[in-house]
């Protein structure tokens, strides 16, 4: 990065899709979508639940809390840019007997407010739904804000039920599930325009079960949140060069769906991929492998994550593809590991 | 007064460094309005809002060598507010220290110059500052180095009326004046903006000179587009003869210098039409 100066003119990218800016979209272009189904969810769930409270810090906009607190101002908590106050807090109104849905980015809640969560909400197993938005890569704004290490974090917390949703129809469907689950959840959040991608699949989210999107016999690829979808786009492509591939959708990370895993890894065979928009120390594929480990069950195993580094800042596609999460880059990894 | 001639008054020296600073500021200005052309979008009302305040910096206070950023004597400068890198790169590129051709790569991939400031990207950038509330936390540590150095060097602590809102910044407010950091200029742009609207509305902050004084600060408030108030205060915190750490809270207005920006309904990113761009570098041109 340092010889940037001297690029010559010729260089000069095309700028607006080279964008290294904290807002940046998932969706593809022209792909299907739908506007903020976090906060459609909440407030339509809210409606019948007056127990529902939001809180955030300074980031109702930008985790599309905004919604709920249009459509109840006097149930939504502004907390101003203080997580830990944020969380504490969360924690404190939960004790009470409310169930607040309390955002902020990943980063923040993950790395700031971790022993806030850890001992005023979690060691008391209060329910509180902590709801974060840019999870894993999905900002090209540097460091300070790309959670790739978020999944590792939590899942070292004991009593947290953790949630990476692939798109808005499994965020609407995972919304009443962890407000109706009595102990404290953390939900990677995807904002704004959000893909809609498990309309087309016999789908319903249930928390804590992992559910098969496809079937094939060549690959069985588990992934969560975003990787779902790269996973499903890369098994159609895979597809057509006679590669068969599954897709078991596991967006409950903690506790995991180890029996539907173990079963379908146990199928024997198959090169078991393991997608996850996260680091690969201590996400999803760290997780499979200790089970199917733990359980004597060996198949071929890779992972496709984030490496273990600060990612550079940039546009989210040439990101994707630099580390390896892109749909092109799946597709490139497996047909490597199939030698084809 | 009276027909004396009056150009070596310390008032006259004085009008000839404000009109210098106020032409620094305009530069400022037209470098971040170029760099948020480049990609149509960034925190440009920021900077516009807070030029003035960098100009006082970067040509009155502090003490750099433009071809040497890491100069050991050098006053360090700490953008706290990451996102204010635009800027702090418009000041940057104004002061020499990073060359204006890097404008173009605005937040391109592979630039220097991401949107949000990092240490490891640029030269001049002390701090990485994406994660708000860090950098007077920084500011500490770096002020007990340089005095177990003996150095002479200042440390500006850049931060937003939006870093009030963290704990971590009065928590090390608390420790700069325990550990007497009379090294330590904190200085805080007050634009009444934050993430989710106005600050004051967000988390009233008020009474806000009370709140440094009560920590143990000296403290100086100034119109931060008042380019002459800005610098007065700068130069009184330097010359300040108490052992304590000061701040200097800027009220800015966001847009400053382009007029219908300034006049623009205030969010913490502002739009700017993709014709705009070409009318605020007229309204900040030379002849204007
Ligand atoms: C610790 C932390 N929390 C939240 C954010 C997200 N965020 C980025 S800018 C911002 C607003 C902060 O207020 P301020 O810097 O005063 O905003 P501005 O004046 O630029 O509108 C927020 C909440 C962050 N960068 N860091
Ligand atoms: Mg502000």
């Amino acid at each position: 990065m340092n010889d940037a100066q001297n690029r010559p003119a010729a260089d000069k990218p095309a700028p607006k899709l080279r964008t290294s800016a904290m807002i940046a979209s998932i969706a593809a272009p022209g792909q299907a979508t739908r506007p903020a189904p976090f906060g459609h969810a909440l407030a339509k769930l809210a409606a019948t639940r007056p127990e529902i409270v939001g809180m955030t810090a300074d980031l109702g906009k930008y985790t599309d809390l905004h919604v709920f607190a249009e459509a109840f101002p006097d149930r939504f908590y502004q907390m101003g840019m203080a997580e830990q106050v944020l969380m504490a807090a969360a924690g404190g109104i939960a004790r009470e007997g409310f169930i607040p849905f309390a955002t902020t980015y990943a980063v923040f809640a993950a790395r700031r407010a971790y022993d806030f969560i850890c001992l005023s909400i979690v060691e008391e197993n209060l329910p509180v739904k902590i709801v974060c938005a840019l999870p894993g890569l999905t900002t090209g704004y540097g460091p300070s804000h790309q959670a790739t290490e978020d999944l590792a974090i939590f899942r070292g917390m004991p009593n947290l039920t953790i949630v990476d949703p692939c798109d808005a129809v499994d965020i609407e469907q995972a919304v009443p599930a962890i407000a109706d689950h009595p102990g404290p959840v953390y939900m990677r959040l995807l904002r704004g325009q959000v893909p809609v991608v498990l309309d087309r699949h016999d789908y319903r989210f249930e928390l804590g079960k992992a559910k098969l999107l496809r079937d094939g016999g060549d690959v069985l690829m588990i992934s969560s949140g975003l990787m779902t979808m790269r996973s499903l786009e890369a098994a159609d492509r895979l597809a057509a060069d006679g590669i068969g591939v599954a897709v078991l959708h596991s967006p409950t990370i903690k506790p995991l769906d180890t029996a539907t895993i173990l079963s379908e890894a146990g199928r024997g065979g198959r090169l078991v991929v393991v997608a996850e928009n996260h680091s690969i120390v201590g996400g999803l594929g760290e997780a499979v492998a200790g089970t199917l480990l733990r359980a004597g069950v060996t198949p071929a195993f890779r992972q496709i994550a984030l490496p273990d580094a600060f990612l550079d800042a940039g546009a989210l596609p040439t990101l994707h593809d630099r580390y390896g999460i892109s749909t092109d880059a799946v597709v490139r990894q497996v047909k490597g590991w199939l030698d084809r | 007064m009276d027909g004396t001639d009056d150009s070596a008054t310390p008032a006259r020296a004085g009008n000839r460094l404000h009109a210098e600073l106020a032409r620094r500021a305009r530069n400022i200005r037209r470098h971040a309005v170029r760099m948020g052309e480049v990609q149509g979008q960034g925190y440009v009302a920021q900077a516009l809002g807070f030029a003035d305040v960098l100009a006082a910096l970067y040509f009155q206070a502090l003490r750099y060598r433009p071809e040497d950023p890491a100069w050991e004597d050098r006053d360090r400068c700490l953008l706290s507010m990451g996102h204010y890198a635009i800027a702090l790169y418009a000041a940057l590129i104004e002061a020499g220290i990073l060359p204006e051709n890097e404008i173009e790569t605005y937040g391109s991939d592979d630039s220097r110059l991401p949107m949000s400031g990092m240490a490891s990207y640029t030269p001049g950038m002390e701090v990485s500052g994406g994660s708000l509330g860090q950098g007077l936390p920084v500011a500490i540590g770096i002020c007990l180095g340089l005095k177990r150095k003996a150095s002479r060097s200042f440390v500006y602590n850049l931060l937003s009326d939006g870093e009030l809102d963290e704990g971590s910044t009065w928590e090390a407010a608390q420790s700069a004046s325990h550990w007497k950091l009379d090294n330590l200029i904190a200085v805080v742009d007050v634009n009444n903006q934050q993430a989710d609207g106005p600050s004051s509305q967000v988390m009233s902050f008020e009474p806000l000179e009370e709140r440094w004084r009560s920590f143990g600060w000296e403290v100086r408030r100034v119109d931060g587009n008042d380019i002459a108030a800005v610098s007065d205060a700068l130069a009184a915190m330097r010359e300040l003869n108490d052992p304590k750490p000061r701040v200097v809270i800027c009220d800015t207005r966001m847009g400053r210098g382009v007029s219908f920006l300034e006049a623009r309904e205030k969010t913490h990113f502002i739009r700017v039409d993709p014709h705009e761009w070409a009318l605020a570098l007229d309204e900040l041109s030379e002849e204007a």
